[in-house]
């Protein structure tokens, strides 16, 4: 084959990784209403895990030359965040690390997080998760392409690459759709989209020569004034940790007796 | 008073209850004013079953431009309604806490500069809303601060209340963006229904994990005899054992029914998080140290294949 005949194409895949309090270690508030993001160990949002996933299966899906960047916005420790995903695989990570953000509403991260795929530049696929752990809003994909100005194609359970296209599969209330859009958009994936894969010894001692940037809010023009707590669009006024429920009662099932006490409950409480 | 715009929820004209109850939360906040995107020939009849439950107002939008395409139409729509809705602009937006529902709020919360809140178990009259986050363990009061607030509500939040309402309808043409468009529905299986109540919406909820073995005849045997929907945690998903659709926990529905039965279910975090504000909860499981009885108000250390074809034996025979 000629040299140049086929010109190696370039593509350019985003994968945002959010750093969130582990679910297991009772995450908690502080006394201004925000999450505690610092008190309480974090990790790699587990469902953007499978972002992580389908970003390499893309990769890895072509012949083509494709860079996958990981991108994060939070505090100091959420760099661990974007290292996971270099670990897993990604080749270069970008953490936008500012004291401003602190407290920023889905509105404003989402500003955040458009403001730095902008500046990775030619990014022809926004890959996220389906929903943080921890706000679980579910809205910052569809957010992203708003402001990106670009086609969504989110929740999918299945993605597929068709030349410049992505369809993906949605697995909605009432009906199962596919769902289809041209490169450059944003997608995102559920947790049904495939088992992310684990870290190898090769990719944790790889990911440490991977180029990794940090950016402030100055480097991506973006105003202080835009984000964070003070100027979120919603404030949260209140928390209150659920008390306990009061301990029920538990009966150990000895030939039937188990069915009979639950039918007892049952029948008590008027559900029979 | 302001009117108070309402998305409504339906499949084919036929409305969903959870806009009902929107329609009810609606009415506290202002005047209730439905939005009907859908085939210009049901709109008339949506219109109707809306004003039975309190819309004042129906605005009606051929989708004609709208369906075939994801999400961004939709929030298209909600914008030129909003911004035509007098200088003060809509006192609120309500949306289905539905995964749609929520994107198109986020879509529509940057296009009108307003706040959004998600996920509301609970709207006040003054609009703060209450949720229930971390798996159920905190409640959180919040309201939106900035625009028209922009609330999705989760289903089975408030009691649809029947009061008339005039339902005017309105026919409101739009301009649909070729960007909106750009995400184009290929293809369209409809849920098969099951013949159960519906998961998000049923008093009673039966549910069944890896415990079952792949084995669910004893769970629905129960789940029929209290008239309940059948639910199922991840793991019998991944299994294959049940669809997604009926996966209940973090990354599945979130149920809030009166009864809560959980079969051969650990009660892992993310499981919680989507039944954790049952009223009441009972477990069967043959593990008396499964976290799942913490929560309960009554559980069994059994086996499921016994305790529950047991149980429902008894049932029918009380019914009888
Ligand atoms: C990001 C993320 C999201 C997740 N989202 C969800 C979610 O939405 N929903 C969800 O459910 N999980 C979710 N999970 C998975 C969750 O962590 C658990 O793995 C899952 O809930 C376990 O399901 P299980 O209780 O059926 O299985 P197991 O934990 O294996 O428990 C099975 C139970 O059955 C009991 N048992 C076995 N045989 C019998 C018998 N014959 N009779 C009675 N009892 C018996 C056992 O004692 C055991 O307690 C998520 C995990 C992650 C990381
Ligand atoms: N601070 C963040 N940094 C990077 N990605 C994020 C951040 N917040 C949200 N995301 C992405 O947006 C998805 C949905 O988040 P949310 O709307 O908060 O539930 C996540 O799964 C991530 O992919």
């Amino acid at each position: 084959m000629q040299e140049g005949a086929f010109p190696a194409t370039t593509m350019n895949i985003v994968v945002c990784v959010k750093y969130v309090p582990d679910a297991t270690a009772d995450p908690r508030f502080e006394s201004d209403n925000t999450v505690d993001r610092v008190g309480v160990d974090g990790l790699l949002s587990e469902l953007d895990e499978y972002a992580v996933e389908q970003a390499l299966q893309l990769k890895e899906g072509t012949e083509e030359e494709v860079t996958v960047t990981a991108l994060t916005v939070g505090p100091e420790k959420a760099v661990d965040a974007v290292r996971k995903a270099l670990q897993m695989g990604a080749d270069q990570g970008v953490h936008v690390q500012d004291d401003a953000i602190a407290g920023s509403d889905a509105i404003a991260t989402s500003l955040v997080l458009a403001k730095a795929v902008e500046k990775v530049g030619n990014v022809d696929v926004v890959l996220c998760g389906m929903a943080s752990t921890d706000g679980a809003m579910s809205v910052v994909p569809a957010m992203l392409a708003e402001r990106l100005g670009l086609p969504q194609v989110t929740l999918g359970s299945r993605i597929e690459r068709k030349e410049n296209q992505l369809a993906v599969q949605r697995d909605g209330d009432t009906a199962t759709e596919v769902v289809i859009g041209s490169m450059p958009l944003v997608a995102s994936v559920t947790d049904q989209s495939g088992e992310a894969r684990y870290p190898s010894f090769k990719g944790i001692m790889a990911a440490k020569k991977k180029p990794l940037e940090t950016y402030s809010l100055g480097d991506l023009g973006v105003d202080a004034g835009e984000v964070g707590l003070s100027v979120a669009w919603s404030a949260v006024e209140e928390t209150t940790e659920r008390p306990p429920r009061t301990a029920g009662e538990i009966v150990k099932d000895e030939d039937g007796s188990g069915a009979t006490a639950l039918v007892g409950f049952l029948a008590s409480k008027k559900f029979i | 008073m302001s009117e108070v715009l309402v998305l409504v929820d339906h499949v084919d004209g036929a409305v969903r209850k959870p806009t009902y109850e929107l329609l009810a939360i609606a009415k506290k906040l202002g005047t209730p004013a439905a939005v009907f995107i859908g085939g210009a020939d049901k709109a008339e009849g949506a219109a109707a079953d809306l004003a039975k439950f309190g819309a004042e107002k129906v605005y009606a939008v051929d989708d004609a431009e709208v369906k075939g395409y994801l999400v961004a139409p939709k929030a298209e729509v909600l914008q030129q309604i909003a911004e035509a809705s007098g200088s003060e602009g809509p006192a609120a937006i309500l949306i289905v806490s539905s995964a749609e529902g929520k994107e198109i709020a986020g879509r529509l919360a940057i296009k009108l500069g307003s706040g959004l809140i998600t996920d509301a178990v609970d709207v006040a009259e003054d609009g703060s809303t209450t949720q229930s986050v971390f798996a159920g363990n905190y409640t959180v009061k919040a309201k939106v601060t900035t625009g028209t607030p922009i609330i999705t509500v989760k289903p089975n939040s408030a009691a649809p209340e029947e009061g008339a309402g005039a339902g005017t309808v309105e026919q409101f043409a739009v301009t649909i963006s070729d960007a909106a468009k750009a995400a184009r529905i290929v293809a369209s299986n409809p849920r098969q229904a099951s013949g159960r109540p519906e998961l998000a919406e049923a008093a009673i909820v039966v549910s069944g994990g890896r415990g079952t073995g792949g084995d669910f005849s004893a769970v629905e045997g129960l789940a029929d005899a209290l008239g309940a929907a059948v639910g199922a945690s991840r793991a019998a998903v991944d299994s294959g054992w049940q669809p997604h659709s009926l996966q209940i926990g973090q990354t599945g529905k979130t149920v809030s029914p009166q009864l809560y039965v959980a079969n051969g279910i650990s009660g892992a975090i993310q499981h919680r998080a989507g039944m954790q504000t049952s009223k009441t909860i009972v477990a069967v499981n043959k593990d008396e140290e499964a976290p799942i009885f913490e929560l309960v108000d009554f559980g069994v250390v059994g086996d499921l294949h016994s305790v529950l074809p047991a149980a429902t034996a008894e049932i029918e025979k009380r019914k009888s």
